[in-house]
């Protein structure tokens, strides 16, 4: 059994070596063939969980038989395979799901150069889950940004390329604050692997000047990480990113790629800084701030948003802060609910991104309210699809989002801070109120009177409804077993640190 | 406080160079300019490793007389990501310079307050 071992690098080589390949096959060839691997990936991924729960203890692989503190690593557990398996799992789902639009908005000749852009991206991903060392965490960075500005502006309006300047430029701007913090962290421990990294930190932090100059690196390292994952105040690029990309891309962005960043600012926190550090830093209480502030203007914004992917864009800003909460509450069981809700949302969020598209398609294409009423009933799968997530992102039990709400309120009762309790309490209920105003609101728009409540899509279309199902069927095991997935996840950051 | 700085003058520069850059992205409204306030930005992370990976005294490291210690080389690891570093920033720099020929033939402008009032007038169809 020990070369499942090798299987989170095998990941990462073949989803490389199969970007390359993508580019000499044609459109339909790289789908199938696209398809088929991320298939095989999610094996990997699954294999590696198994062998992470059974064996219960964090592997860590060595390439190239350098040792620590020269070569580089990747290590994994079951919160990393965990993540691994949800992340590829989703994507497969968006892909599938968003097939016939992907032949609908890029042109036919570069359909191959976008799956090649897929793949690479899957590599990315696969990358910053495993990696143990911050500079590979940072080139993979790089490729996961330039990949997902790829799959944004591949559908060629002129929105998509605003949209993906405007992406660029904030993300080009998280990333050189990364890598500054990262090189300000290199500068005075001497590494890059993070847990040589850790202990010399532990170390540093005994004096008063140099615990200084570690709290500023990982200060600009943290907002890097946020810029790019969108914390608030540096949302304002998604909505139209999100909204005009094609549903696949649109989906595969709220949901796996803001999600990398911000898994990987934590597991630099908990293994390359350490967590008892980074729990004395005062950037903990930042984070928790800008994650409520988060919750309740991103609710504000999607409630006045007139298009249903913009409001789901800004739900997507709401939902961010959610996770950045419960970075900030800390305690194992604020990461907890942060990691969970990291799950709970990819399976949410990309639910609503690939229902949005076809109800616009049967009102006209449009994706404004006024043009959307009635559009559940015209097309029957979509709506009920798009209810699930919004029930969902509503909080209602029984679903993932729930759960995550949830835990959050149980990490903020376990902090024993009655003031810091109650206000995120407070803003949790605001914001519960926020979600239930904005989702019902669409839920009534959609299944409202119409004129016009002819099927449009009297046909079944399996490969709408498979993907769609299988992620519903995730919600629901997330609602429904959240206690065996917060287990997982507790004994992951067992062998996380 | 001065003396620290003038010490290390190469690293205030750098951080220097890296405010500079930081803030034209944020601040210039002209797509080219944000760019070249990138490359600056990236510029000035690159000078702050490779002044760091230099000491002063030591030779580069290729062994040609095996007595000689290690303490006679240089760390060779920021030299590296120096080079890591710029192929990512010559890359993103490509990408974002196609970016812009792409909105200039649409737009016929690069000022991005221009290009954002121009595409609130395009339809808003899925």
């Amino acid at each position: 059994m020990d070369i499942i071992r090798n299987f989170p690098l095998f990941t990462i080589i073949l989803s490389l070596f199969s970007g390359v390949l993508c580019l000499v096959l044609d459109a339909k060839a790289a789908r199938r063939y696209t398809l088929g691997y991320e298939g095989v990936i999610l094996c990997l991924c699954g294999a590696v969980f198994w062998y992470a729960v059974r064996t219960g203890r964090a592997v860590t692989y060595v390439c190239g038989e350098f040792p620590a503190p020269w070569g580089n690593e990747l290590r994994f557990g079951v919160l990393e395979a965990m993540m691994a398996c949800g992340f590829i799992a989703v994507l497969i789902c968006c892909v599938v799901a968003g097939g016939r639009y992907i032949l609908q908005d890029i042109d036919e000749s570069k359909i191959n150069l976008y799956y090649a852009l897929i793949n690479l991206l899957t590599a990315a991903l696969m990358a910053i889950v495993w990696t143990n060392d911050v500079f590979t965490g940072y080139v993979f960075l790089e490729i996961l940004t330039l990949t997902s500005c790829g799959i944004l502006i591949v559908r060629e309006i002129g929105r998509t390329t605003l949209a993906a300047v405007r992406y660029m430029i904030l993300n080009l701007m998280g990333s050189g604050l990364f890598l500054l913090g990262l090189v300000l962290l290199y500068d005075v421990t001497g590494n890059l692997l993070m847990v040589p990294m850790q202990e010399e930190i532990a170390q540093l932090m005994a004096q008063p000047h140099t615990a200084m100059v570690v709290t500023m690196a990982t200060g600009i390292l943290t907002m890097g990480l946020a810029i790019k994952s969108g914390l608030f105040p540096f949302h304002y690029w998604m909505p139209d990113a999100y909204g005009w990309a094609t549903p696949t891309s649109g989906a595969i962005m709220s949901s796996l790629v803001s999600k990398c960043y911000i898994f990987l600012l934590f597991k630099i926190y908990y293994r390359a800084i350490g967590i008892e550090v980074f729990a004395r830093m005062p950037i903990r209480y930042l984070l928790l701030a800008l994650g409520m502030c988060g919750i309740i203007f991103g609710s504000v914004s999607a409630l006045r948003a007139e298009n249903i992917n913009h409001m789901a864009a800004f739900s997507s800003a709401a939902q961010i802060g959610y996770i950045y909460m419960g970075l900030g509450l800390g305690g194992e069981s604020g990461y907890a609910a942060a990691m969970f809700h990291i799950l709970a949302h990819a399976v949410t969020k990309s639910l609503i991104f690939l229902t949005t598209p076809r109800l616009a398609e049967a009102s006209g294409n449009s994706l404004r309210f006024r043009a959307l009423q009635g559009s559940a009933l015209r097309d029957r799968g979509a709506g009920m699809f798009f209810t699930v997530g919004a029930l969902s992102m509503i909080g209602i039990p029984v679903f993932a989002g729930f759960s995550s709400k949830l835990l959050v309120a149980m990490a903020a009762a376990d902090t024993g801070k009655g003031a810091l309790m109650l206000s995120v309490i407070l803003v949790l209920a605001v914001s519960a109120v926020l979600n239930a105003q904005y989702f019902i609101r669409t839920l009534i728009r959609i299944f409202g009177d119409s004129e016009d409540t002819a099927d449009k899509t009297a046909y079944f279309r399996e490969d709408f409804i498979l993907p769609m199902a299988a992620l519903t069927g995730m919600n629901l095991a997330l609602g429904l077993f959240s206690w065996l997935f917060t287990d997982l996840i507790r004994m992951g950051l067992g062998m996380f640190g | 406080m001065i003396g620290n700085l003038l010490a290390n003058y190469e690293e205030a520069v750098a951080i220097i160079l890296f405010g500079i850059g930081f803030t034209m992205v944020l601040f210039q409204r002209n797509l080219i300019r944000k760019l070249i306030g990138m490359n600056i930005m990236d510029t000035g992370v690159f000078l702050f490793l490779a002044s760091m990976g230099y000491i002063r005294g030591r030779k580069a490291p290729i062994i040609l007389d095996p007595s000689l210690p290690a303490e006679s080389y240089i760390n060779p690891v920021p030299a590296g990501l120096v080079l890591t570093g710029i192929v990512v920033s010559v890359s993103v720099t490509a990408i974002m310079l196609s970016l812009c020929v792409r909105l200039y033939r649409r737009y016929h402008t690069l000022e991005i307050d221009d290009i954002y009032r121009l595409s609130k007038h395009q339809m808003e169809d899925r």
